[in-house]
Protein backbone atom coordinates (compact mmCIF):
# COMPACT_ATOMS: atom_id res chain seq x y z
CA UNK A 1 0.00 0.00 0.00
CA UNK A 2 1.10 3.49 -0.71
CA UNK A 3 1.98 6.22 2.00
CA UNK A 4 -0.42 8.59 0.57
CA UNK A 5 -3.73 9.10 2.92
CA UNK A 6 -6.58 6.75 2.07
CA UNK A 7 -9.39 8.90 0.83
CA UNK A 8 -12.54 7.98 2.32
CA UNK A 9 -15.76 7.43 0.21
CA UNK A 10 -18.86 9.10 1.83
CA UNK A 11 -22.21 8.59 0.61
CA UNK A 12 -25.48 10.28 1.74
CA UNK A 13 -29.31 9.27 0.91
CA UNK A 14 -30.22 13.18 1.36
CA UNK A 15 -28.49 16.28 1.93
CA UNK A 16 -31.76 18.20 3.09
CA UNK A 17 -34.37 16.30 5.48
CA UNK A 18 -37.45 17.51 7.77
CA UNK A 19 -36.73 17.77 11.42
CA UNK A 20 -37.03 14.25 12.58
CA UNK A 21 -36.26 12.26 9.71
CA UNK A 22 -32.85 10.37 9.07
CA UNK A 23 -29.84 10.33 7.22
CA UNK A 24 -28.29 7.22 6.06
CA UNK A 25 -24.22 7.34 5.74
CA UNK A 26 -22.41 4.85 3.87
CA UNK A 27 -18.91 5.09 4.51
CA UNK A 28 -15.73 3.12 2.90
CA UNK A 29 -12.30 4.02 3.57
CA UNK A 30 -9.14 1.96 1.97
CA UNK A 31 -7.18 0.64 4.86
CA UNK A 32 -5.29 -2.53 5.70
CA UNK A 33 -6.48 -2.83 9.10
CA UNK A 34 -3.89 -4.82 9.79
CA UNK A 35 -4.83 -7.37 12.76
CA UNK A 36 -1.40 -7.73 14.64
CA UNK A 37 -2.36 -11.33 14.44
CA UNK A 38 -0.34 -12.28 11.48
CA UNK A 39 3.27 -13.32 10.65
CA UNK A 40 5.37 -12.16 7.74
CA UNK A 41 7.65 -14.85 6.02
CA UNK A 42 10.13 -14.80 8.26
CA UNK A 43 8.22 -15.35 10.95
CA UNK A 44 8.07 -12.08 12.71
CA UNK A 45 4.93 -10.75 13.98
CA UNK A 46 3.07 -7.92 11.61
CA UNK A 47 2.71 -5.33 14.18
CA UNK A 48 -1.13 -4.00 14.44
CA UNK A 49 -2.31 -1.32 12.61
CA UNK A 50 -6.17 -0.24 12.11
CA UNK A 51 -8.33 2.26 12.05
CA UNK A 52 -9.04 2.49 15.79
CA UNK A 53 -12.11 4.79 15.91
CA UNK A 54 -14.60 6.30 13.75
CA UNK A 55 -16.67 9.76 14.93
CA UNK A 56 -19.34 11.36 13.35
CA UNK A 57 -20.13 15.37 14.85
CA UNK A 58 -22.54 17.44 13.61
CA UNK A 59 -22.17 21.28 14.10
CA UNK A 60 -18.86 19.71 17.13
CA UNK A 61 -21.08 17.28 18.83
CA UNK A 62 -21.17 13.75 18.66
CA UNK A 63 -23.55 12.34 17.10
CA UNK A 64 -22.45 8.61 16.27
CA UNK A 65 -18.83 6.77 16.92
CA UNK A 66 -17.61 3.67 17.41
CA UNK A 67 -14.28 1.98 18.59
CA UNK A 68 -12.86 -0.49 16.18
CA UNK A 69 -11.07 -3.55 16.75
CA UNK A 70 -9.13 -5.78 14.46
CA UNK A 71 -11.91 -8.32 14.11
CA UNK A 72 -13.20 -4.98 11.53
CA UNK A 73 -12.65 -5.82 7.92
CA UNK A 74 -9.90 -4.70 5.53
CA UNK A 75 -11.07 -1.33 4.03
CA UNK A 76 -14.03 -0.87 6.60
CA UNK A 77 -17.40 0.00 5.71
CA UNK A 78 -19.78 1.76 7.98
CA UNK A 79 -23.25 2.25 7.76
CA UNK A 80 -25.48 4.01 10.27
CA UNK A 81 -28.32 6.59 10.49
CA UNK A 82 -28.62 9.65 11.89
CA UNK A 83 -31.42 11.89 13.03
CA UNK A 84 -30.46 15.46 12.67
CA UNK A 85 -31.95 18.16 14.82
CA UNK A 86 -30.02 21.16 13.22
CA UNK A 87 -27.98 22.13 10.01
CA UNK A 88 -24.97 22.34 9.84
CA UNK A 89 -21.36 20.71 9.28
CA UNK A 90 -21.54 16.65 10.13
CA UNK A 91 -17.45 15.94 10.48
CA UNK A 92 -16.30 12.34 10.07
CA UNK A 93 -13.01 11.15 11.32
CA UNK A 94 -11.17 8.24 11.28
CA UNK A 95 -8.72 7.94 14.04
CA UNK A 96 -5.72 5.35 12.80
CA UNK A 97 -3.27 3.37 15.28
CA UNK A 98 -0.55 5.81 14.57
CA UNK A 99 -2.54 8.80 15.73
CA UNK A 100 -2.92 9.93 12.06
CA UNK A 101 -6.49 11.14 11.65
CA UNK A 102 -8.70 11.46 7.98
CA UNK A 103 -11.76 13.82 8.18
CA UNK A 104 -14.04 14.05 5.90
CA UNK A 105 -16.95 17.27 6.35
CA UNK A 106 -20.27 16.61 4.68
CA UNK A 107 -22.97 20.03 5.00
CA UNK A 108 -26.43 18.80 6.25
CA UNK A 109 -30.22 21.06 5.91
CA UNK A 110 -32.90 20.47 8.10
CA UNK A 111 -36.01 22.02 7.13
CA UNK B 1 -38.02 -12.45 28.65
CA UNK B 2 -35.75 -14.72 30.08
CA UNK B 3 -33.09 -13.15 32.22
CA UNK B 4 -29.79 -14.86 31.64
CA UNK B 5 -26.48 -13.14 32.79
CA UNK B 6 -25.04 -11.63 30.10
CA UNK B 7 -21.52 -13.96 30.74
CA UNK B 8 -23.51 -17.39 30.52
CA UNK B 9 -23.76 -16.66 26.89
CA UNK B 10 -19.88 -16.85 26.41
CA UNK B 11 -19.16 -19.37 28.82
CA UNK B 12 -17.74 -21.37 26.11
CA UNK B 13 -15.49 -18.90 24.66
CA UNK B 14 -11.83 -19.35 23.89
CA UNK B 15 -11.25 -15.25 24.38
CA UNK B 16 -11.50 -12.69 26.33
CA UNK B 17 -15.05 -11.86 24.89
CA UNK B 18 -16.90 -12.57 28.55
CA UNK B 19 -14.56 -10.20 30.14
CA UNK B 20 -15.16 -7.80 27.66
CA UNK B 21 -18.84 -8.05 28.18
CA UNK B 22 -18.37 -8.32 32.05
CA UNK B 23 -16.41 -5.00 31.85
CA UNK B 24 -19.31 -3.40 29.49
CA UNK B 25 -22.01 -4.47 31.94
CA UNK B 26 -20.01 -3.81 34.96
CA UNK B 27 -21.72 -7.57 35.91
CA UNK B 28 -24.75 -6.70 35.98
CA UNK B 29 -27.39 -9.02 33.65
CA UNK B 30 -28.97 -8.17 30.41
CA UNK B 31 -31.88 -9.53 29.25
CA UNK B 32 -32.34 -11.51 26.23
CA UNK B 33 -34.27 -9.75 23.03
CA UNK B 34 -34.49 -6.35 21.56
CA UNK B 35 -31.41 -6.61 19.48
CA UNK B 36 -32.00 -7.66 15.93
CA UNK B 37 -28.70 -8.72 14.32
CA UNK B 38 -28.16 -9.49 10.14
CA UNK B 39 -25.67 -11.97 9.56
CA UNK B 40 -25.30 -14.58 6.91
CA UNK B 41 -26.06 -17.98 8.29
CA UNK B 42 -22.76 -19.42 6.21
CA UNK B 43 -19.69 -17.20 5.52
CA UNK B 44 -18.03 -18.37 2.75
CA UNK B 45 -15.26 -15.91 3.17
CA UNK B 46 -14.31 -15.17 7.39
CA UNK B 47 -12.15 -11.85 6.38
CA UNK B 48 -15.25 -10.19 5.43
CA UNK B 49 -18.76 -10.73 7.24
CA UNK B 50 -21.39 -8.64 6.53
CA UNK B 51 -23.20 -7.85 10.02
CA UNK B 52 -25.81 -5.77 10.70
CA UNK B 53 -27.22 -4.64 14.08
CA UNK B 54 -30.17 -2.66 15.66
CA UNK B 55 -31.45 -2.24 18.79
CA UNK B 56 -35.40 -1.85 19.65
CA UNK B 57 -36.43 1.10 21.65
CA UNK B 58 -38.87 4.28 22.36
CA UNK B 59 -38.07 7.96 22.38
CA UNK B 60 -37.59 7.10 25.89
CA UNK B 61 -35.85 4.28 26.34
CA UNK B 62 -32.94 3.78 23.60
CA UNK B 63 -29.80 2.24 23.16
CA UNK B 64 -26.58 4.39 24.10
CA UNK B 65 -24.07 2.23 23.58
CA UNK B 66 -23.74 -1.32 22.12
CA UNK B 67 -20.64 -3.77 22.54
CA UNK B 68 -20.09 -6.46 19.69
CA UNK B 69 -17.97 -9.67 20.15
CA UNK B 70 -16.93 -12.90 18.77
CA UNK B 71 -15.97 -15.90 21.23
CA UNK B 72 -13.78 -17.68 18.85
CA UNK B 73 -11.54 -14.85 17.52
CA UNK B 74 -7.80 -14.60 18.62
CA UNK B 75 -9.25 -11.11 20.39
CA UNK B 76 -12.61 -10.87 21.48
CA UNK B 77 -13.76 -7.18 20.69
CA UNK B 78 -15.06 -6.45 17.42
CA UNK B 79 -16.72 -3.13 17.96
CA UNK B 80 -18.71 -0.74 20.91
CA UNK B 81 -20.51 1.96 19.29
CA UNK B 82 -21.88 4.63 20.33
CA UNK B 83 -25.43 6.64 20.22
CA UNK B 84 -27.10 9.43 20.87
CA UNK B 85 -30.55 11.09 20.39
CA UNK B 86 -29.37 12.37 16.93
CA UNK B 87 -28.53 8.61 15.72
CA UNK B 88 -30.55 5.58 15.11
CA UNK B 89 -29.51 2.48 17.44
CA UNK B 90 -28.12 1.11 14.24
CA UNK B 91 -25.06 -0.14 12.17
CA UNK B 92 -23.83 -2.01 9.54
CA UNK B 93 -19.98 -3.03 8.91
CA UNK B 94 -17.66 -5.68 7.56
CA UNK B 95 -16.39 -8.29 10.61
CA UNK B 96 -13.52 -10.83 10.44
CA UNK B 97 -14.35 -14.39 11.78
CA UNK B 98 -11.80 -16.54 12.40
CA UNK B 99 -13.99 -19.72 12.82
CA UNK B 100 -17.44 -20.78 13.35
CA UNK B 101 -18.68 -19.08 16.13
CA UNK B 102 -20.99 -16.51 18.27
CA UNK B 103 -21.45 -13.22 17.81
CA UNK B 104 -22.32 -11.57 20.79
CA UNK B 105 -24.26 -7.76 21.02
CA UNK B 106 -24.59 -6.64 23.92
CA UNK B 107 -26.73 -3.07 24.37
CA UNK B 108 -26.70 -0.19 26.96
CA UNK B 109 -30.31 1.28 27.34
CA UNK B 110 -30.64 4.40 28.90
CA UNK B 111 -32.44 3.86 31.83
CA UNK B 112 -28.90 1.90 33.05
CA UNK B 113 -30.29 -1.76 31.68
CA UNK B 114 -28.98 -4.23 29.02
CA UNK B 115 -30.02 -6.12 26.63
CA UNK B 116 -27.96 -9.25 24.65
CA UNK B 117 -28.86 -11.26 21.45
CA UNK B 118 -25.96 -13.85 19.72
CA UNK B 119 -25.63 -15.22 16.39
CA UNK B 120 -24.05 -18.11 15.34
CA UNK B 121 -21.73 -17.89 11.95
CA UNK B 122 -20.54 -20.71 10.02
CA UNK B 123 -17.45 -20.28 8.33
CA UNK B 124 -15.74 -21.70 5.58
CA UNK B 125 -12.37 -20.11 5.24
CA UNK B 126 -11.27 -18.24 8.16
CA UNK B 127 -10.59 -14.57 8.42
CA UNK B 128 -7.48 -14.11 10.41
CA UNK B 129 -5.07 -16.59 8.40
CA UNK B 130 -1.02 -15.76 8.26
Amino acid sequence: MSDAKPRPRVRLDKKEVKKGETIELKTLIQHTMESGQRKDASGNTIPRKIIKQFTAELNGKTVFSCDLEPAISANPYMQFRIRPDASGTLKLTWLDDDGSKIEHSEEIKVV
Amino acid sequence: AAVLPAQSFAQAAKNNSADLIKAFTGGKTAAAAKIKMDLPEIAENGNTVPMTVSVEGTKDLYATDLLIVADANPQGGVMTVHFSPESVAEVNTRIRCAETQNIIAVAKMSDGSFVTAQREVKVTIGGCGG
